[in-house]
């Protein structure tokens, strides 16, 4: 158990830089989400809180001590990897007692470990079984289990759910984080999947290029975004960007809905919404459209969620004035993209 | 139509299996008849020469066993193996290793540069070899060869292990070291079991190689107690023009009898490590 501190850390492969002067800090016992799309350097920055990748510049700091020149095995880390890397010459026993063996922990205690964190992922049935001999879920889950065994001082998780179907991910998420509550590791987990890390971590780190945008609660990170990029990012669909004059105009699409919805007292915006696509997702629709400004001429692409049970129909090819509440609306730099305090 | 098809593309696969089998297994059958073949047997024209034309004889075993240096041959050859199989695991798998983890092209390249020296023909290499062997008061003696058959065991073998461990991937080792291993730890615990077939494809060949050397053997060593299977057979067993056949033939067939159930043996982990090293 351990804080993690990351202070202007850089990475490069040659000339290209692949962590860019990132900082983050882990209080002990958190969860941190790291999130962002696939080559944005996650695993990058993983690799070198682990002590497998040199950091070019800057300081990672584990349990109040540099660890810059520490190896792997000295920082007490356990880590999931994207690949599973699970060791094929070994059963599955084998596998998941390997860490004990290496703390040289008596052989009981070992079997008891491992018979507890095969059965909390459910693959006590597999213990006999070698690697190749699984799917790629139930590796995944070996993984998971391996990594769990151990008392490390941070747990490292590099999209450890990617291979689980819907309903196993669920489980496994919430599985993985009433662990985490319960040992209170602290504990990174890489994901590029925006709906997982709003559903997991006490804090959410998004990068994009190897650059943190926006470190905070999944609900801050949500609603008020640092700049564009988290605005485009976080959402399913994403958060509406429209340019208008000069800030980009941000608002999320279930904020974006019928004028007859709102209670116009409290200050909204209206906007004249051209629908051209609808789609039923069954608890939730979504309407596609362009609106347009009275200032400028141009129409600019925008989606609105709306809860199928409050019934509004809509049809493709009208014109409907739709409205946003004032408070819910975001404002941008045009140039930087950075957030603007609001009007 | 497609039944014929069938059966004619399996007669096919069927006869082509029977002459390849026949080819392969000849020499061995020829030895094995000559080796038991009375001489008068051997040498009338007359006789029919892929059977037993009179009762069979262990006459020419026992004298290439018992008034022959045949056993002392074995054993030099065998000496000779260990030893520079021993010498060539302790530098290639490193030296393997090594290279293989490097990053970028430069292990690779150099890896490649090693393997060409194992192109350098013997017969070009004897002559300065020779000056480097009686620098250190090695002729006539097994030491010879147990200085030279590593120089060119170590860079075929260097190279083959490189696609072994080039195979493995480097999470795995990555794993191991963030699971408590040093680096040392990861190579013994995890790369080692899973380049094993690896390892025993370099012990085979290795040995195989030594064995059947000719060259080196030839121009370094003519004092007989010293000599290996494959220059001692053939210099001590043919005298001028006169071919001992017999015992030739079982001197030439007991050595191979080991080798072929080696390979035999091995034969699929040897095939998946030449493909192996093969592709990248
Ligand atoms: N050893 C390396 N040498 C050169 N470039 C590398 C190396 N490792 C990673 N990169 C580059 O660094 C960038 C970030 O890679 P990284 O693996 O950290 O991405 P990621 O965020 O984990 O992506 P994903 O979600 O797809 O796993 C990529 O553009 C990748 O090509
Ligand atoms: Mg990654």
């Amino acid at each position: 158990m351990a804080q993690v501190e990351i202070r202007n850390v850089s990475k490069s492969f040659g000339d290209v830089k692949v962590v860019d002067n990132v900082n983050i800090f882990i209080k002990e016992g958190e969860f941190l989400v790291l999130l962002g799309p696939s080559g944005c350097g996650k695993t990058t920055l993983l690799r070198m809180i682990a002590g497998l990748e040199d950091i070019t510049s800057g300081e990672i700091w584990i349990g109040g001590k540099v660890v810059n020149n520490t190896s792997p095995k000295e920082r007490n880390i356990a880590m999931v990897f994207q690949s599973y890397a699970l060791y094929p010459h070994m059963s599955v026993f084998e596998n998941i007692q390997f860490p004990l063996k290496n703390q040289r922990m008596n052989k009981e205690k070992i079997r008891e470990k491992v018979e507890w964190a095969a059965g909390m992922f459910g693959i006590e049935k597999l213990l006999n079984r070698k690697p190749r001999q699984l799917s790629g879920g139930e590796r995944q889950r070996v993984a998971i289990a391996r990594a769990m065994v151990r008392s490390p001082n941070v747990f490292l998780l590099d999209e450890p759910l990617s291979n689980l179907d819907a309903k196993l991910r669920a489980s496994a998420r919430e599985e993985l984080q009433q662990f985490q509550e319960k040992v209170g590791i602290t504990t990174i987990y890489v994901t590029h999947d925006q709906i997982e890390a709003m559903g997991l971590g006490d804090h959410i780190a998004v990068m994009s290029k190897g650059k943190v945008h926006q470190i905070g609660t999944p609900k801050e990170v949500y609603n008020n975004p640092a700049d564009t990029f988290v605005a485009s990012f976080m959402g399913s669909p994403p958060m509406n960007l429209i340019e208008k004059d000069d800030s980009i105009l941000g608002f999320r699409p279930e904020n974006f809905v019928p004028i007859d919805m709102l209670n116009a007292d409290e200050g909204i915006e209206t906007l004249e919404f051209f629908v051209t696509w609808f789609e039923d997702l069954g608890s939730d629709s979504l309407v596609y459209g362009n609106v347009k400004f009275q200032s400028s001429s141009s129409q600019k692409h925008v989606v609105s969620r709306l809860q199928s049970r409050a019934n509004i129909k809509i049809e493709k090819g009208k014109t409907y004035t739709f409205a946003i509440k004032r408070q819910d609306l975001r404002f941008f730099d045009v140039k930087t993209g950075y957030k603007k305090n609001a009007h | 139509m497609g039944k014929l098809k069938k059966i004619y593309s399996k007669s096919f696969l069927g006869l082509s299996a029977f002459f390849f089998i026949l080819f392969s297994t000849f020499p061995f059958y020829w030895m094995l008849i000559a080796t038991f073949k009375r001489d008068h047997d051997l040498f009338s024209p007359n006789n029919n020469p892929f059977l037993f034309n009179e009762p069979a004889t262990i006459k020419h075993l026992s004298e290439l066993l018992f008034n022959t240096l045949f056993l002392k041959y074995m054993f030099n050859t065998f000496w000779v193996g260990t030893v520079v199989v021993v010498i060539t695991l302790i530098i290639a798998v490193p030296a393997a290793y090594c290279l293989s983890r490097w990053s970028g092209k430069t292990g690779e390249n150099l890896g490649i540069g090693i393997f060409l020296t194992y192109l350098v023909p013997p017969t070009l290499l004897f002559i300065p070899l020779s000056r480097i062997i009686s620098f250190f008061g090695l002729h006539e003696s097994l030491g010879a060869l147990i200085l030279i058959y590593p120089t060119f065991t170590i860079p075929f073998c260097t190279w083959l292990l490189m696609g072994f461990f080039k195979s493995i991937p480097k999470d795995i080792e990555e794993q191991a070291m963030i699971d408590g291993c040093s680096r040392l730890g990861a190579m013994i615990k995890i790369i080692f079991p899973l380049s094993i077939s690896g390892i025993l494809t370099v012990i085979v060949f290795t040995f195989t190689l030594t064995m059947h050397e000719f060259i080196y053997a030839l121009s370094f060593i003519s004092v007989s107690a010293h000599k290996t299977i494959s220059v001692g057979v053939p210099t001590e067993l043919v005298r001028g023009d006169v071919f001992r056949w017999g015992p030739l033939m079982a001197g030439a067939l007991i050595p191979s009898i080991p080798v072929a159930i080696l390979y035999t043996f091995f034969l699929d982990r040897f095939i998946s490590g030449f493909t192996m090293g093969a592709v990248k």
